[in-house]
């Protein structure tokens, strides 16, 4: 039997003004308010990219130099291969790197004291800021060659998508049924067998798939380019010497004050946000149809 | 190792050198596993060496002067870590509520499922579209936007230190509205995990005794959730401090310290950004102190956030 | 309208159902339920697994409104009042009939506050001191924790926890408790504990409980409901009561074969 203590819980009707059914009205109202907030950049970003992208957009961009400061015309043909050689730079030295350590995290020592140890600094790792890597292969590269190059581009590149590299890999590994490798292992395979010929061929699709997102981002990252690659108004001749990258150049011309050169950053940025769409897309999609 | 027959039949020669190559491999691997933690190392390592010299000549005076001049060989980062603070504060500021808010809306029920997962992936991408977009649009779209409402603030409430200087366009609340939209999706996207890993028959207790859906979101779900969250909010505060493009588009890069948030400034990526290329000598060896600092904040606060998410992640 | 209601609560019937059909989308679940729970009473529901037990027993506290696909035809009266009017509010409902879960789920926070969560809700203007001792020492779990108010509810064992709940439940004082497999996480010393506890808790509340356990239905309840199971033409399998009597009569001398089958064990 209710006590006169309960006196509102007597009352079942439903009633719209009670200050409990109005806060949770007022609050739901606010959470809708709040997605939709978030959607508006989203939206507003895309779609000024997508227009003034278009708008300029010309298939002579991808094989064009760019245009020399008030000249119209022209296109970024050298950042679009510059970016290409640094991001490849950077896959040949981080992809084998981030899935070989992820090998050692997953298969060998997973649930160890060292595996959480390197996990941490793992994650530690992909919080330092892109510029300070910057600023660190510009001390290792830059000062030791003597010159702003391809290749300290893709050092630079390759640091900032390590972290991201081991730890796909990582999970895709450890995503592999147990049952592989026991079975495996029970017909007498050694580690590196069932390792190199069981697991990593059964996780092949979901590290490529995390490595292409990688690449994706890496490909739009500034700040460890800028006095890295730095930039040129030349086709590449070799990987150490000033190299134009696409993100560089969206960032020049931005700030340029010359329409043309305005228009071209805004194209950049549609081949730049178009490849990690595309990237983004893609992959959900294979993980989707696994 | 199981023996099974066939084994015990092998050549043992081959066992052998199978074993050497399996414990070759082993070790190989956990070289370059070991290589990853080195890199942390070895960034912190040659950076800071490379700026010892700076270290030497300023010590803590780097800290606490805002004189950067090249010619005098004279540095000091006052501005710029003011300018880092300020912005991450404001990027806070904004991206928390609607953080937090986006992911009580993606983790109720409010939605299904159907359209609840493209609108997930869409507020995921918002991260992944490269900082140096955002600055160009922050350039041509977000500044002229903003800046009759920067007006607004200093014409009514110019008399409030915050808002009393007239906005130029570029400027430090530019920078930090630019970045809340670039941390949102991060504080939504690791609330919401956490959010979710609320078990439901917890959620179903508090529906059982009596409570509203907010009573239930405010009294149970969001202290349950509340450590994954800190840590999320932390990481965004990492990730705030360290960007860089974006900000470096629309602060104004001005070296000055004013209480005004419609004032231009700079941050110390910014700095970076715009000095490294061309400097020398002391400078450089500035510029790593600076990046140290920076390296140094950006540290704390994301193993913070990492520990915070561990224990997390441990308890439920 | 407050005394209207507690009048009513003095109604010897306090669920009485009317063809109640439930459905998960166009899933018939549970069909044709007309039963009527008195006052005072333990009432149990048993039968095999995924003949809705559990189903019926959250429409009486609406907590399947949860579920989106989730409606029901027929009538539900609580107290001469149709529970499922547009006019009703099921979070009030759910003030007045508590409900116990099958895995223990205290909040993650302290005991006080767990047993304290359901007054403070309501407002709760009397002393909290003693009414959170009040509803630990009904729920049997005062002396086993008296010197840790402040510690987590999560971290009593299992058994502790499922009192911890149920001190919970009748802190708020409610009318009825609603108990689905509350015992099915828990050990037999613990589940003697719980069914002790039933028998006290009937003084002042009317209770429905869920079980597996036919000793348990046997032993601790008044009244029984067998639930079975029948596929239909396309293949649906909807539950059903087959027989509601005294629960004696359930286990001594049950009017169908199914049920004689189902309580000595050669059931399937
Ligand atoms: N949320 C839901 N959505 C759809 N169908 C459901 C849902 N919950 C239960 N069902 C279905 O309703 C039927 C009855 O389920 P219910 O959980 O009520 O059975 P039960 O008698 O409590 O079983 P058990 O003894 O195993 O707890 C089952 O066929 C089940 O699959
Ligand atoms: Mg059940």
């Amino acid at each position: 039997m209710a006590s006169p203590e309960f006196a509102t819980a007597l009352n079942m009707k439903r009633s719209s003004m009670s200050p409990r059914t109005l806060f949770s009205s007022v609050m739901t109202v606010i959470t809708f308010v709040c997605a939709a907030l978030a959607l508006i950049p989203l939206v507003a970003v895309l779609s000024y990219v997508l227009i003034n992208g278009a708008s300029s957009f010309r298939l002579s961009v991808f094989t064009q130099l760019p245009p020399a400061p008030g000249l119209t015309g022209g296109g970024f043909g050298n950042a679009l291969v510059g970016t290409f050689l640094t991001v490849g730079i950077a896959s040949l030295l981080s992809i084998p790197f981030g899935v070989l350590a992820a090998i050692f995290l997953a298969e060998f020592y997973r649930d160890t004291k060292l595996a959480e140890t390197i996990n941490f600094l793992t994650n530690v790792l992909s919080g330092v800021p892109s510029i300070v890597i910057g600023a660190f292969a510009y001390a290792f590269v830059v000062l030791a060659t003597g010159t702003f190059s391809a290749v300290a581009g893709g050092f630079a590149l390759a640091v900032l998508m390590l972290p991201t590299i081991v730890r796909t890999a990582t999970e895709s590994l450890e995503s592999v049924p147990r049952d592989f490798r026991q079975a495996a292992i029970g017909l007498g395979a050694t580690r590196f067998q069932t390792t190199v010929q069981i697991v990593l061929p059964a996780a092949i699709p979901a590290i490529i798939t995390g490595v292409m997102l990688a690449l994706a981002r890496a490909a739009g990252e500034t700040a460890p380019i800028l006095f890295t690659a730095s930039t040129s108004r030349y086709w590449v001749r070799s990987v150490w010497e000033p190299t134009a990258t696409m993100a560089r150049l969206v960032f020049d011309f931005a700030t340029a004050p010359y329409k043309s050169q305005q228009e071209l950053a805004w194209v950049g940025s549609l081949v730049l946000v178009a490849l990690v769409l595309v990237t983004s897309i893609l992959s959900r999609w294979i993980v989707r149809k696994r | 190792m199981a023996t099974s027959p066939s084994q015990t039949a092998m050549p043992t020669e081959r066992s052998q050198s199978s074993r050497v190559l399996d414990k070759a491999f082993v070790w190989l691997t956990g070289a370059f596993a070991i290589g990853v933690g080195f890199v942390l190392l070895a960034i912190a390592f040659r950076v800071g060496t490379d700026a010892l010299p700076a270290i030497q000549k300023f010590g803590l005076s780097f800290l606490t002067t805002s004189r950067w001049s090249v010619n005098d060989e004279v540095f000091g980062a006052l501005t710029q870590i003011y300018g880092t603070l300020v912005t991450s504060f404001i990027a806070l500021l904004i991206a928390v509520p609607i953080g937090i808010g986006v992911a009580l809306f993606l983790s109720e029920d409010y939605l299904p499922p159907r359209i609840k997962q493209p609108v997930v992936f869409l507020i995921e991408l918002l991260a992944a579209i490269p900082s140096v977009v955002y600055g160009l649009w922050g350039i041509f779209v977000l500044i002229p936007l903003l800046k009759p409402f920067g007006i607004w603030l200093n014409t009514n409430f110019g008399w409030i230190p915050l808002f009393s200087t007239a906005p130029s366009g570029p400027g430090i609340y530019v920078a930090g509205i630019i970045l809340s939209i670039m941390i949102l999706p991060i504080i939504a996207a690791i609330s919401r995990d956490s959010l979710v890993a609320v078990p439901a028959e917890i959620r179903q207790a508090a529906y059982g005794l009596g409570a509203t859906r907010w009573e239930t979101i405010f009294q149970v779900i969001l202290p349950a959730a509340f450590s994954g969250i800190v840590g999320g909010i932390m990481l965004a505060l990492g990730r705030a401090m360290g960007e860089t493009m974006a900000v470096t588009m629309v602060i104004g890069n001005s070296n000055s310290i004013s209480p005004s948030i419609l004032s231009q400034g700079s941050t110390v990526s910014s700095l970076l950004a715009n000095q490294f290329a061309e400097a020398g000598g002391l400078q450089v060896s500035s510029l790593m102190y600076a990046a140290l600092i920076l390296f140094g904040l950006t540290l704390v606060v994301n193993v913070l956030a990492e520990i915070i998410v561990r224990r997390f992640s441990l308890k439920l | 309208m407050a005394s209207e209601l507690q009048s009513a609560r003095k109604t010897e019937t306090v669920f009485r159902t009317e063809n109640l059909n439930i459905y998960y989308g166009d899933f018939l679940a549970v069909r044709d339920i007309s039963i009527e729970i008195p006052k005072n009473k333990i009432t149990a529901f048993i039968g095999p697994s995924g003949c809705g037990k559990s189903t019926v027993l959250r429409c009486f506290n609406r907590l399947n409104d949860l579920i989106k696909s989730f409606h029901l035809d027929g009538k539900l009266f609580y107290h001469d009042q149709d529970l499922y009017a547009p006019e009703i509010d099921p979070v009030e409902v759910r003030r007045q009939i508590g409900m116990v879960f099958q895995k223990p789920n205290p909040f993650p926070k302290s005991i006080y506050d767990n047993v304290a969560f359901g007054p403070r809700l309501l407002g709760y203007k009397g002393d909290m001191d003693e009414l959170v001792e009040r509803s630990l020492k009904q729920a049997a779990l005062w002396d086993d924790i008296k010197d840790k108010l402040k510690a987590m509810g999560t971290d009593l064992s299992g058994g502790q926890q499922q009192r911890l709940c149920i001190a919970r439940a009748i802190a708020v004082q409610p009318d009825v408790i609603l108990m689905d497999e509350p015992c099915s996480a828990l050990d037999p010393i613990s589940t003697l504990k719980v069914e002790d506890l039933l028998q006290e808790l009937k003084e002042k509340y009317t209770i429905l409980i869920v079980t597996h356990n036919m000793q348990q239905a046997s032993r601790a309840s008044d009244r029984t409901a067998f639930f079975n199971v029948e596929a239909n033409a396309k293949g649906q399998r909807t539950g059903y009561i087959v027989e509601y009597d005294r629960t004696e009569v359930i286990f001594q001398s049950p009017k169908e074969q199914a049920t004689q089958a189902y309580v000595s064990g050669r059931f399937g």
